[in-house]
């Protein structure tokens, strides 16, 4: 695996062995009372973020330190898209510093896999979020979580074989929701979206997971072992032609997870949330901070998953 | 300087020798030594066998970027790409910098056209000035100036507001001119990637649905209808166009339309590398409209074929999808694309060829002297086009002074041979002379 820019470029088995990489990396990172793992020493890893997204270049920066890579963090002020210097000359820039792996956040979809396919850099290319496209070390920690909890003891060389995954919210803009469809369903789980359609893209239909406007009878016929509650914007209300939907009081009202929506869940149903959450819109503080919750064990998960997947990519680097 | 060209094959099927002198066609058939008149002065005698002549083509729809984007194009380069491609008159779009919204700039381009000398260059007027959509053009100055305008246009952008597009095709019809429609509603196309679908719903690229394209000429067939006019619908992508024009036609109502080489060729699963060659306005549409739009233009519906040949400089491509460039280069592979996808296919012969590319074209632009047969007494404008010919395009050996093209990379069929414009070789043995 020389880059990652898609979930959906992940086969069964490329996607079962990254979790098991995240999973020895999480072991091997806490056997050891130093956190760090010399085995991408001296290789160096550009951070190069278009887009604020201070958690995500944390968790790949702490990532990255753990396997001893040098590590450059890069936010160009403006994007391409705003004029400034081009997405093309940034990355020459960075060809001229021995770069070993690029780790990209653009608001453009598509960016990641310009860098990593028009001979700009021989540099390995991991999507960190592309536009509303992708963001696959998302739905990879999203599914190591899932598997953990749900795939009993030890999930180590399992799949998501059997679950029932229900994503609800802002699809149609939602680089995690395409991730997660991508490889939830790869992963052997059947998806199901929830969202008004407003807020699903023409052409979903043909996605290989169901797709429902109504929360609750969604609930109800596909009782979902993992429930992903999406963040919405609150700019989505004020976009062209009226918003997308009404108000966020109508928003909290058909989709919003609440007390009541939370106690449907089977006893075993986990609630995900990729973060930052609208506490109060798409989620309350009880179904965010209760027991079912697992968003806090997420971002940890993050971790060990960039670990892997920065490994994966790079460990073929050295010699 | 005279040419007999020995042993073409007719678009009707018939092989013949055709004569050319001061710049007419002199004689089509048996060119036993001294038919057509005696031979004087300078001979060259072209071996056509194999060969297929058609009237030289005519392109309704030429971004030559002149004045105001020389780098990408000027009217001498793309003149010789026309060439290159067996074209002798094309349609000069009016979205250039200035743009061509007045006598002066559409009689500027007319000049650097007869200056070059490849091909007739026809400058189309903008509709609005500056292309804001806000204010008519002074159409008429442009239609008595020495470029003669017929075609109007504010291509690159939508004619929105439905009151000026009416009063545009009322007041054109004074001087036989012509509204050249691109179809796109603003609103409903508001940062817009690619087609809406399958492909854009997995890409995360904003949406440019079919409707935004149909709801416009739906509203200006009616229109046209209505006040009597002529209307010219540019570069018809969506099975729904079709089926809307084909009713309009039904009608009675005077609309002709356009479909691109790259429309007929190629569908939004190009988009699934976002390589930024396959962004193009109006986008690449889905498999089923790509089938519709060959059948609309098999069976008349969609009258021409026009390039919307399109030149960018190389950093407006070599960039990520969002920040690129709509368009696309296609007046030097737009016949063998046709070759390819309709005549091979069985879907139309040569003379409909002519039709689509030629007679066609030139009728919509009012242009004499384009489009005629091939026959004793018409203009010689002629292309020999070799169908067995096989070719890798290079971009970089193209004639267009940009390397935009789609179809970089891929084999062709057939080639452009030779190319005449009233009377002149411009093309020879596939080189711009
Ligand atoms: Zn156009």
């Amino acid at each position: 695996m020389k880059h990652l820019l898609s979930a959906a470029d992940l086969s069964h088995g490329e996607a079962v062995g990254v979790l098991d990489a995240a999973e020895e990396m999480a072991q091997a990172t806490r056997e050891r009372r130093i956190k760090k793992l010399p085995v991408l020493q001296g290789l160096t890893v550009v951070n190069l973020f278009f887009e604020d997204s201070t958690r995500t270049r944390i968790s790949f920066e702490t990532a990255a330190k753990r396997l001893s890579a040098d590590v450059i963090n890069f936010s160009p002020k403006g994007s391409s898209v705003s004029k400034g210097e081009s997405l093309k000359d940034t990355v020459l820039t960075l060809g001229a510093i021995q770069t070993d792996a690029i780790v990209v956040r653009h608001p453009a979809s598509g960016a990641p896999h310009r860098i990593a396919h028009s001979g700009w850099t021989g540099a390995s290319v991991i999507n960190a979020g592309d536009g509303t496209h992708q963001h696959p070390t998302q739905a990879l920690l999203d599914a190591m979580t899932i598997r953990r909890h749900l795939m009993g003891p030890d999930p180590v060389g399992r799949d998501l074989s059997g679950l029932d995954i229900m994503i609800v919210g802002d699809v149609l803009h939602s680089r995690v929701a395409r991730s997660g469809v991508a490889l939830f369903t790869t992963l052997g789980a059947q998806v199901h979206l929830v969202a008004p359609a407003t807020l699903l893209p023409v052409g979903v239909e043909q996605w290989n997971c169901t797709v429902s406007y109504n929360v609750d009878e969604a609930l109800a016929d596909y009782p979902p072992d993992a429930l992903m509650m999406l963040r919405v914007q609150h700019e989505r209300m004020s976009s062209a032609g009226g918003g997308f939907f009404p108000s966020p009081q109508e928003y909290t009202r058909e989709y919003g997870l609440d007390s009541p929506r939370l106690e449907r869940l089977a006893p075993h149903g986990i609630v995900l949330h990729p973060g930052p959450m609208n506490r109060g819109l798409e989620i309350t503080s009880q179904a965010a901070d209760g027991p079912r919750s697992t968003i806090v064990e997420q971002v940890a998960n993050g971790v060990a998953i960039r670990m892997a997947v920065l490994y994966l990519t790079m460990s073929g680097l050295k010699e | 300087m005279r040419y007999v060209i020995k042993e073409a094959c007719l678009p009707d099927g018939q092989t013949a020798d055709i004569v050319i002198q001061r710049g007419k066609i002199v004689s089509v058939g048996r060119a036993a030594s001294g038919q057509g008149g005696t031979v004087t002065g300078e001979v060259t005698v072209v071996d056509a066998a194999g060969l297929v002549a058609l009237p030289g083509l005519v392109d309704i729809h030429t971004h030559l970027r002149e004045p105001g984007q020389e780098d990408s194009e000027t009217v001498a380069s793309g003149s010789r790409a026309a060439a290159a491609g067996g074209y002798s008159c094309v349609h000069a779009m009016a979205n250039t910098n200035p743009v061509a919204d007045t006598a002066g700039v559409v009689e500027q381009v007319w000049r650097l056209g007869r200056e070059a000398g490849y091909v007739d260059v026809r400058p189309v007027g903008a509709v609005s000035v500056g292309l804001e959509g806000k204010q008519l053009a002074e159409l008429a100055a442009m239609a008595r100036s020495v470029a003669r305008v017929r075609v109007f246009s504010d291509d690159g952008v939508c004619v929105a507001d439905p009151v000026l597009m009416r009063r545009a095709l009322e007041y054109v019809k004074g001087f036989g001119g012509v509204i050249a429609q691109h179809a796109q509603e603003p609103r409903l196309t508001e940062g817009a990637q690619m087609h809406e679908g399958l492909v854009s719903s997995e890409l995360g690229l904003a949406p440019w649905p079919a409707v935004a394209e149909e709801s416009i000429i739906a509203r200006d067939v009616l229109l046209a209808g209505h006040v009597g006019a002529r209307l010219h619908i540019c570069h018809v992508s969506t099975a729904g166009s079709v089926e809307i024009i084909r009713w309009a036609k039904g009608r009675g109502i005077a609309v002709t339309a356009e479909v691109t080489p790259h429309h007929l060729l190629l569908t939004d699963d190009s988009v699934r590398g976002y390589d930024p060659l396959f962004k193009v306005n109006p986008p690449l549409r889905s498999a089923q409209d790509v089938a519709a739009v060959r059948a609309g233009l098999a069976d008349g519906t969609i009258d021409v074929v026009g390039t919307d040949h399109a030149p960018h400089p190389a950093e407006s491509k070599d960039c990520e999808w969002a920040a690129a460039a709509f368009g696309m280069t296609g007046l030097e592979t737009a016949l063998p694309v046709i070759y390819q996808v309709m005549v091979e296919s069985g879907l139309m012969t040569w003379a409909d060829v002519v039709r689509v590319m030629s007679s066609g074209p030139a009728a919509i632009g009012r242009v004499a002297d384009q489009g005629r047969p091939i026959a004793p007494g018409e203009p010689a404008n002629l292309t020999l086009f070799d169908p067995s010919a096989r070719w890798l395009v290079v971009p970089e050996d193209m004639a267009t002074t940009s390397a935009n093209t789609p179809v970089a990379g891929r084999q062709m069929h057939g080639r452009t041979v030779a190319t005449f414009y009233r009377g002149r070789a411009t093309v020879l043995q596939g080189k711009v002379i």
